[in-house]
């Protein structure tokens, strides 16, 4: 007995501890339904027509000849909108199907419903579209002049920061100009899902997102239908990384399925994929740092020009981030930021790990070792002497209230050995697999880089995430639309439930709009915090709710009584219940968990519009073949501000695979837009580290300071790692050539011919 | 549909249908038909084809049969006859691709960015051309005409490469942006031939047709010392370099400047050659 | 317009493929006729590893396939990695190491381990970079996915 029952507690998940993932073992056997794997008898398959040009005028659209092709069952355009014409994240700008003009390559003009993908082909390439191409709009420089591309106006949103007294100037100024490409999140899932229609002339979308609730409104609106007819599930996803926090495919697949009455189901090609969704912002940014003469920051001064596309997504958000945290983690008393995002006919921006933070912290970081090397000052010292602490002042004015252990993660991550030896084999050298290298071509470099950003959703935004817990016959039930999306946060509510409840068994129903009201997305490092702490709270009230029953019908006093091991015990002793038996009659709560308020920015950018942030430091070392151009990253070591480590195999999960993100920014990642076209949508030619490429990644450190108001103290932990590996990796390689490499990616060429020659 | 299990078959089945696709390792078709942009209606699957499959030595001579994978190409028993052809073989792709591509569906395809091209070019490799009617001989720099276009007739197919084994150190490299599976933006094969006093050098992604660099070749050649194995001067080592630069004629394009596709075969060119001579003087 | 019927042996089984369109992969053969999605379809053009299956015995991108030169033919999907015994090695030491996040590069990646233990049963680091370097991972920066590998590697006998 009791060894069955030691046995059953060690099995149950804690916090703290390595938990497998629950959906580690269908995974790993292949049986794991991925959104793109959804089949129905009666399916349809479904198709999208997408705009050859940039920019152009629809003078007309045919279908005749498409609706003929045997096995097709619906052709839909613009006309064919039942709802809202349009959708967005942000603003409702972006259209459902392009109506008399298109914005972008690849935006949807036409849909199609066939029998099979060879009858949707052929209906697809028979649509005939009259369009008028026009001048695309494509450099971000150009846009606030240039005629409007849009009702809405081309400069999707300023904020001009302005921090302190604005008449101080440093000693020391260096200044410099910065470039950031555009990244793609390249999940592997491409997107897919499926739309069935429902009985009651609503519709039943299974689909990989990011945020079901949003998606589902947006839906709605589109298909003018109620929400509560709406419902979404969460199919599998194969990773999101922001790039499914807008909708895709969602309201096509819908109209499809509604207009033919049969089960839908749509898949993107990779090429598709990449016109398909939303990227990181290409970034062009201007920064003045002014220090004193004993390293001590006096003022920074920035412009900053993001890219947003043809539509605003999530760009208010993105040059939120970028302006409030362009000058890093440091304290700086004296800022002027103005920081804008445009329109232009480039391909759409938006989401995506780390947004408006990963850009500047390129750049800031890039001016801290500038700045260091005006100084003759250790470039680690100096970030030191400067390092945010708590109490201390934001650009925004904001004091931070919560935890910065940023001296903490720069000590740790700068101190720590290196493990890093010299490779012999031409396979570990630049140009791995290529044999270009010898040991004598190759030049190690070595830089270190930190970086921040706001957790949670800023700015006054109502928060929230629901939560249900449902506990019967020793079971706990949790039902929450929170999205996995890879990330670990079905663990994490297996092991908040079981720590809360001392239950062994937790059932997690399938994330849907069904039954449940919005998680929120899962993006902005918040899920664990706001889901997790949705999750920890209707335990903890059911937890209360069965004390205080079992104390009544026992006589006992509730305080008296711990939760444990599948057991209810009184310290005092004499009572010892099953959890099983304590629970034959159901106990339920429901909650709506919200993060502390924030505040709007006012018009110089200030404001207590953030509620947390998370820091991180990355060492990079990387070898370089200066003559070819080529890098290998042979080593990155991080330390990372996390508040409390809640799994430890996911934590590193998360820091390995942030950083691997970060390394494809720094040395080889970019989808190359010429006049407004993608010239390499493919995964032949958008190249993502392989495991040739990416380095061992060294944790130094996880700096555990319990987060206030964060569930067991955790904070997010995603995007960090994103952040300040960039910044190191392209610091580095600075290191090893001595040049000033003012763009990421960086290019072979941008090393051999560093004056821009070719 | 014709998945030939002789070379007679597959020959008699282009005969009669020689607009068909003919499908070796499908790594590269397979792309275009999966993107639609390559209709199939007839198909000659050549990857059951005993006679394509092998490979055998004769005196100084290599025959591969176009069905030879380039997995089979890194084999230790190929790449210690033709060590470039092997070193080559290893940068095709992924893993999965080697095991599935083909020497001949290489040639075949006709890319600039062939990995194998350079090799077989600086190697001076013939191929072997099949039809139902006629058999005929044709050396690699020869069968390309272009970018994707060789001689291949309708009704042909590529039976074999034939290729010397040469006496002396052999090098292949490649450059891309990635630390593997990548498309080559510059590559070169650099091969010793002692007998007949003579350093070939192919080059890669450089130009639409096969390319030897030939001036670069006699002027090396001719400044080396054959008998007693001394090192050139390292003058001769750049004069070379610059030679086999002078003979590229790249494109820009979203993978790499014609300038920087330039710089690399001359980087390439002159590394490449060091090491060679480095392993002559050190043996 | 289809292809004449052909028999594909997958897993120790026979499926008759009757209705496949010319041109077809055996990925989506795989995935839409014989009801084995286990294998994924990140990119249908040989760059990304996620469908990879063994044919006789190696590793090859099944998008790459076209699916009726595969009759006659010993295919391994990621459904016939895991017999009625249980998981591998490979899948065990993958969710004990935390070698999944997303799980789309997962079955790809546990067909090629698999076949590279096969034939070095004790890898290096180097090795295994070099074996996987055809499956794309994009959540893990592969440092579990190599803590997997040689987990499994422990387990099954090749190190000690």
């Amino acid at each position: 007995m009791t060894d069955l029952a030691t046995s059953k507690r060690t099995a149950a998940p804690r916090i703290g501890e390595d938990t497998p993932r629950p959906d580690g073992v269908p995974k790993v056997a292949g049986t794991f339904a991925f959104s793109s794997d959804l089949h129905h008898d009666r399916m349809l398959w479904g198709g999208t027509l997408r705009s050859p040009h940039p920019s152009a005028r629809i003078r007309s659209v045919d279908i005749s000849a498409a609706v003929a092709v045997t096995g097709v069952h619906a052709v839909l355009t613009n006309e064919d909108v039942p709802g809202s014409l349009t959708y967005g994240l942000e603003h409702r700008d972006q259209p459902v199907l392009a109506a008399d003009v298109v914005r972008y390559e690849g935006e949807p003009v036409a849909i199609v419903a066939a029998d099979n993908p060879e009858a949707l082909r052929m209906a697809i390439d028979a649509i005939a579209v009259d369009y008028e191409p026009l001048d695309p709009l494509v450099d971000p420089d150009l846009a606030e002049r240039a005629d409007p591309i849009h009702p809405d106006g081309n400069l999707v949103r300023r904020i001009n920061l302005i921090h302190g007294d604005q008449d101080v100037s440093g000693e020391v100024q260096v200044e410099g100009t910065y470039e950031v490409g555009m990244q793609d999140q390249a999940f592997l899932g491409p997107e897919s899902g499926m739309a069935v229609p429902a009985e009651d002339g609503g519709i039943d979308l299974y689909v990989a997102t990011q945020w079901l609730h949003s998606d589902r409104d947006q839906v709605a609106d589109c298909l003018g239908l109620d929400p509560a007819r709406v419902r979404l599930t969460l199919s599998g996803v194969g990773g999101a990384f922001g790039a499914r926090e807008d909708l895709s495919l969602h309201v096509h697949l819908c109209m499809l399925a509604l207009h033919t009455r049969r089960p839908v189901k749509m898949v993107y090609s990779r090429e598709e994929s990449f016109h398909g969704h939303v990227h990181r912002h290409p970034a062009r940014m201007w920064f003045r740092h002014h220090a004193d003469r004993d390293g001590t920051i006096v003022r920074v001064e920035s412009r900053l020009v993001l890219d947003g596309g043809a539509y605003a997504s999530s760009s208010g958000a993105v040059i939120a981030n970028a302006t409030c945290f362009a000058a890093g983690p440091y304290r700086v008393p004296s800022a002027h930021i103005d920081g804008a995002v445009v329109r232009t006919n480039n391909p759409p921006c938006g989401a995506m790990r780390g947004f408006g933070a990963v850009q500047t912290c390129y750049a800031h970081e890039a001016q801290m070792d500038r700045l260091a090397d005006a100084l003759g000052m250790d470039p680690v010292e100096l970030r030191l002497h400067n390092a945010l602490a708590p109490g201390d002042e934001l650009l925004t004015g904001q004091t931070i209230t919560g935890t910065a252990p940023v001296a903490e993660v720069i000590r740790t991550c700068a101190d720590h050995p290196s493990g890093a030896s010299m490779a012999v084999d031409p396979m570990e050298l630049p140009g791995g697999a290529g044999r270009t290298a010898d040991p004598e071509h190759v030049v190690r470099g070595e830089a270190f880089a930190l970086g921040f950003k706001n957790l949670l959703f800023s700015e006054g935004f109502d928060d929230f995430s629901e939560a249900s817990c449902h506990l019967a016959d020793g079971v706990a039930t949790i039902t929450s639309a929170c999205a996995e999306v890879g990330q670990g946060f079905v663990t994490l509510a297996q092991q908040i439930t079981c720590e809360v409840l001392g239950v062994d068994d937790v059932v997690l129903l399938p994330a849907s709009t069904d039954g449940i009201g919005s998680a929120g997305s899962t993006s902005a490092s918040r899920q664990t915090w706001m889901s997790g702490g949705a999750i920890q709270e209707a335990c903890g009230q059911v937890r209360v709710q069965l004390l205080e029953r079992l104390a009544a019908e026992h006589g006992v006093d509730a305080d008296d009584l711990v939760v444990a091991d599948g057991r209810v015990v009184s310290m005092a002793g004499g009572l010892e219940i099953d959890l099983v038996e304590a629970t034959a009659e159901p106990i339920e709560a429901s909650v709506v968990f919200r993060h502390a308020p924030t505040l709007p920015l006012d018009e110089n950018g200030q404001g207590d519009a953030h509620v947390s942030f998370a820091f991180s430091a990355h060492r990079a070392i990387v070898d370089v073949d200066v003559e070819l151009g080529l890098v290998k990253v042979v080593e990155l070591t991080t330390s990372q501000d996390v508040g409390r480590v809640l799994n430890p195999l996911q934590t590193i999960g998360q820091l390995e695979g942030g950083a691997a993100q970060g390394v494809g920014l720094a040395v080889m990642e970019e989808v190359l837009v010429e006049g407004g076209r993608i010239r390499n949508a493919s995964f032949t030619d958008y190249l993502v580290p392989t495991a040739l490429d990416m380095p061992p990644v060294e944790i130094a450190a996880l700096i555990e300071q319990a987060e206030p108001g964060a569930p067991f103290g955790a904070k997010g932990i995603g995007e960090p790692p994103s952040i300040s590996s960039t910044a190191a990796v392209a610091a580095a390689i600075r290191n090893a050539t001595g040049l000033d490499l003012p763009r990421v990616p960086v290019r072979p060429t941008d090393i051999v011919f560093p004056e821009g020659a070719a | 549909m014709t998945i030939a299990t002789s070379l007679e078959d597959a020959c008699a089945a282009l005969a009669a249908e020689p607009g068909s696709l003919v499908l070796a390792g499908g790594t590269d078709l397979m792309v275009e038909v999966n993107r639609g942009s390559r209709s199939v209606e007839d198909v000659v699957a050549l990857n059951r084809i005993p006679e394509l499959a092998g490979w055998h030595l004769t005196g100084d001579e290599l025959r591969l049969g176009a069905g030879v994978t380039f997995a089979e190409i890194c084999d230790p028993e190929i790449a210690a006859l033709v060590p470039a052809l092997a070193q080559a073989a290893r940068t095709v792709g992924s893993p999965q691709i080697r095991n599935a591509a083909t020497i001949g569906g290489n040639i075949a395809t006709a890319s600039p960015a062939g990995d194998s091209i350079p090799v077989l070019a600086a190697l001076d490799a013939v191929l072997e051309l099949r039809s139902a009617e006629a058999s005929r001989e044709v050396p690699v720099t020869e069968f390309i005409t272009g970018v994707k276009a060789t001689c291949l007739m309708p009704g042909e197919l590529i039976e074999a490469v034939r290729v010397p084994v040469l006496d002396g150190p052999q090098e292949f490299c490649k450059v891309g942006p990635r630390n593997a599976m990548v498309i080559s933006v510059a590559s070169l094969a650099l091969l010793v031939d002692r007998s007949a006093r003579r350093i070939r050098v192919g080059l890669g992604s450089v130009s639409p047709m096969p390319l030897r660099a030939t001036q670069a070749e006699d002027h090396v050649s001719g400044h080396l010392d054959w008998d007693n194995g001394v090192p050139p001067r390292l003058e001769v080592v750049r004069e070379f370099a610059e030679l086999v630069a002078s003979s590229a004629s790249p494109i820009d394009d979203h993978r790499g400047s014609a300038a920087y596709r330039r710089h690399a075969v001359r980087v390439l060119a002159q590394r490449s050659l060091t090491r060679v001579l480095n392993r002559v003087s050190s043996s | 317009m289809s292809t004449d019927p052909f028999v594909l042996e997958v897993n120790g089984q026979s499926h008759e493929v009757a209705d496949a369109h010319p041109g077809e992969s055996l990925l989506r053969v795989l995935r839409e006729r014989l009801g084995l999605p286990g294998s994924k379809n990140a990119c249908e053009e040989g760059e990304c590893g996620s469908c990879t299956v063994l044919v006789d015995g190696q590793t090859v991108c099944s998008c790459l396939v076209l699916a009726s030169t595969a009759a006659g033919r010993q295919i391994t999907t990621i459904e016939g990695i895991s017999g009625d015994d249980g998981l591998s090695h490979v899948q065990e030491a993958f969710v004990d190491a935390g070698a999944v996040q997303c799980g789309f590069c997962t079955p790809g990646l546990i067909v090629s381990i698999g076949s590279l233990l096969e034939s070095d049963p004790d890898p290096s680091d180097l090795a295994v970079r070099e074996a996987i370097s055809g499956n794309l991972c994009r959540c893990t920066g592969y440092g579990r996915v190599l803590e997997a590998v040689h987990l499994a590697a422990t387990r099954r006998g090749g190190s000690t």
